[in-house]
């Protein structure tokens, strides 16, 4: 096989930009903050003893390397590709999530600041950062939309107990898109103590790249264990996009060897054409929202629409800038499936593997279902396994109970 | 000269500040906020700021997050703003009038058109909150070509060595947030006013307005002593908030606006 090198892994620019996308659209008050944020960063990256400790905590606190799996039931059900699953729900906390909030937290305390605040959607989020502010001692906020406190009440009890105040935000429809506004406003309020922790690749530059490197373990990690496991490299990944966080750890240490087929999923909703899905690079057009330059769904005035769909984790009517461009470049391939598609993968992944995954990697698992039935056997698929389903127990119920009532 | 130099530089010949005010254009309705806009010079406006509309105006307070909430339920958009402009120059053509907001609904008009069509309307300057510096080539370059000052806001955060960044391609007159935090939120202290009023004047020959958290005559005179310009949006767009029907609503905000002027007229003697 040969393995053509290009140079996809290098951006962003200094200014953050991915061709076009990214940025940093931020009100003044920030822009020091931001700027400041960047030069720590950079200096964080490159010292020896930041990387340490952050290595120490990934493996004895996080509990990484996460597997990959060989999912030979799945496979079998298939009749297609041999697919492998990157185990993230096995992590502390259990989703992705903490591999960003370990990093960003040791960065916060090399910063000297004392408050940590985020914004979450299904909850996943907003817990890991909880667990990692409980862990340093520093105070903890959450900003969390009142339609999502609703459906993941169990995360919210989480937050709690691990000593975050979760604040409900009544704006707009009550989901992420409106936690993040108020995050920020609590930013620019309280710009001296506070580091904000985002919890995807999105926001104003450095936090796309950032957020990216801190999630890149997922790739790096699988590059080593399919190396080990097959001898060579996958030929294709699979991974669910919100924000595009999981995704894009997972996709980023194979940008640049273009054997590799990378898919990405957004969420469909009840469907594209109904209008009513959270897929903005399906459904959307570039736009500036929330400091970067990226495909919103938003209408003809330029208004954002709210995004929907049944896993709250995906519920954003953006995606980070670095996905923008890996679409606007053709490096990635975007697709899209429905709630009821995701429900549907969710419940065979139950029973074929005994793994309850969480409604946002449902999404990925559907487009499995879809994709490696076509393709031979010697077809290596990773997908990225972001998250456990404890939190989605209600919605699912729900669901069924709501299936179960229209065939009577 | 623009209409912004000319009215800042007649105010300081008559030594008194600017009082510069703000409304959502569109809140709670196009004819009301006509109706509004075009009563404040009467009622002692020396430069407007007039809102645009968007669903996430992150850096707003509750109050200016509900007069976006209230305006785009009554299907405010840019072009409607726009033409509330032109409406409003039909019979003055001395007010400056300042267009604020957040980028998106620009980018997506398309900030060529924008630009056009805001001059043509009779915009003389433009806020765009979430635009920094650092983007000046997207909106605030084109928009200073085509004779619209574009004005920056200046913050606590905003130290020594950042300032210049941000004065460079600033025009009209320097907007200075004087609280970090969203409008509307509490007011800062006179020492800090006059403080950073003093650094900010050994970095610009701009007029410098102030704004955050200014609601009552007696503050808009303290801060009249101090700035060239006092600028009040959320005590005005409670009126609006607060009012049983439009009449009440257009009464508020021009009554307070008339105390508030008066206020800025009488703090200097």
């Amino acid at each position: 096989m040969t393995q053509s090198q290009t140079d996809l892994r290098n951006g962003p620019d200094a200014n953050g930009l991915f061709g076009a996308f990214g940025g940093r659209y931020v009100a003044e008050t920030l822009m020091p903050l931001i700027l400041d944020l960047a030069r720590e960063y950079e200096a964080a990256k490159i010292d020896p003893a930041f990387n340490e400790e952050l290595a120490y905590f990934q493996r004895d606190y996080v509990g990484r390397p996460s597997p990959l799996y060989f999912a030979e039931r799945l496979t079998e059900f298939c009749g297609g590709a041999k697919i492998y699953l990157k185990r993230e729900e096995l992590n502390h906390t259990g989703a992705h999530k903490i591999n960003n909030c370990i990093g960003q937290i040791l960065l916060a305390r090399r910063m000297g600041k004392k408050r940590i605040i985020a914004e979450t959607g299904a909850g996943m989020h907003g817990v890991a950062t909880a667990t990692v502010a409980a862990r340093f001692g520093l105070q903890c906020v959450i900003y969390m939309g009142t339609t999502d406190i609703e459906r993941q009440q169990a995360n919210v009890f989480r937050m709690k107990l691990l000593g975050a105040e979760v604040i409900p935000v009544v704006a707009g429809t009550g989901t992420l898109k409106d936690a993040m506004n108020e995050a920020l406003r609590d930013w620019v309020t309280n710009v001296d103590s506070t580091f904000y922790l985002i919890g995807t690749v999105a926001g104003p530059h450095p936090y796309p790249a950032m957020v990216r490197d801190f999630q890149a373990v997922i790739g790096k990690e699988t590059r080593d264990q399919l190396q080990a496991q097959e001898g060579r490299l996958p030929d294709s990944l699979v991974a669910c996009i919100g924000g595009g966080s999981n995704a894009m750890g997972l996709f980023h240490p194979f940008l640049d060897d273009t054997s590799v087929e990378i898919i990405g999923v957004e969420a469909a909703g009840h469907g594209i054409e109904t209008g009513k899905h959270a897929a903005s690079l399906n459904g959307g057009v570039p736009g500036v929202l929330h400091g970067n330059r990226t495909f919103l769904l938003q209408d003809e005035d330029g208004q954002i629409i709210d995004a929907h769909s049944i896993s709250a984790g995906l519920d954003y009517p953006g995606i980070g800038p670095e996905h923008a461009w890996l679409h606007d470049i053709g490096r990635v391939q975007y697709t899209s499936v429905t709630d009821d598609e995701a429900l549907d993968a969710f419940h065979k992944c139950c029973r074929l593997e005994g793994i309850i995954p969480a409604l946002e990697s449902a999404h990925a698992l559907a487009e499995v279902f879809k994709r490696a039935p076509t393709l031979p056997k010697d077809h290596l698929m990773v997908v990225n396994l972001s998250g456990r389903g404890d939190k989605d127990m209600q919605t699912v119920m729900h669901h069924m109970e709501t299936a179960k009532q229209e065939k009577h | 000269m623009s209409r912004l130099q000319t009215r800042f530089a007649q105010l300081k010949e008559q030594n008194r500040a600017a009082l510069v005010t703000f409304v959502t254009a569109g809140d709670p309705g196009y004819d009301t906020s006509l109706a509004i806009l075009k009563g404040l010079p009467a009622a002692g406006a020396d430069v407007i700021e007039l809102g645009m509309p968007f669903t996430d105006p992150m850096a707003d307070g509750p109050a200016i997050q509900l007069a976006n909430i209230r305006a785009l339920e009554a299907k405010q958009n840019l072009l409607k703003t726009l033409q509330m402009v032109r409406e409003f120059r039909q019979d003055n053509n001395d007010t400056p009038l300042v267009l604020m907001g957040y980028f998106n609904p620009i980018h997506k008009y398309g900030v060529p058109q924008f630009i056009a069509d805001a001059k043509e309307a009779g915009v003389d300057g433009l806020i765009v909150v979430d635009m920094p510096p650092e983007h000046n080539g997207e909106l605030c370059d084109p928009a200073q070509a085509a004779g619209i000052d574009f004005i920056r806001l200046t913050t606590p955060t905003t130290d020594d060595v950042r300032l210049p960044t941000v004065l460079n391609g600033s025009s009209g007159f320097v907007y200075y947030v004087s609280v970090a935090g969203v409008t509307g939120a509490g007011a800062a202290t006179l020492e800090h006013v006059e403080e950073a009023v003093t650094r900010l004047r050994r970095h610009t020959d701009l007029p410098i307005s102030i704004g955050f958290g200014i609601r009552t005559p007696e503050q808009a005179a303290a801060i009249a002593r101090l700035a060239d310009g006092v600028v009040v949006g959320s005590a005005l767009i409670d009126h609006i908030a607060n009012a049983k029907n439009d009449q009440q609503a257009i009464d508020g905000v021009l009554s307070l606006c008339a105390a508030l002027s008066e206020g800025v007229r009488n703090a200097r003697k």
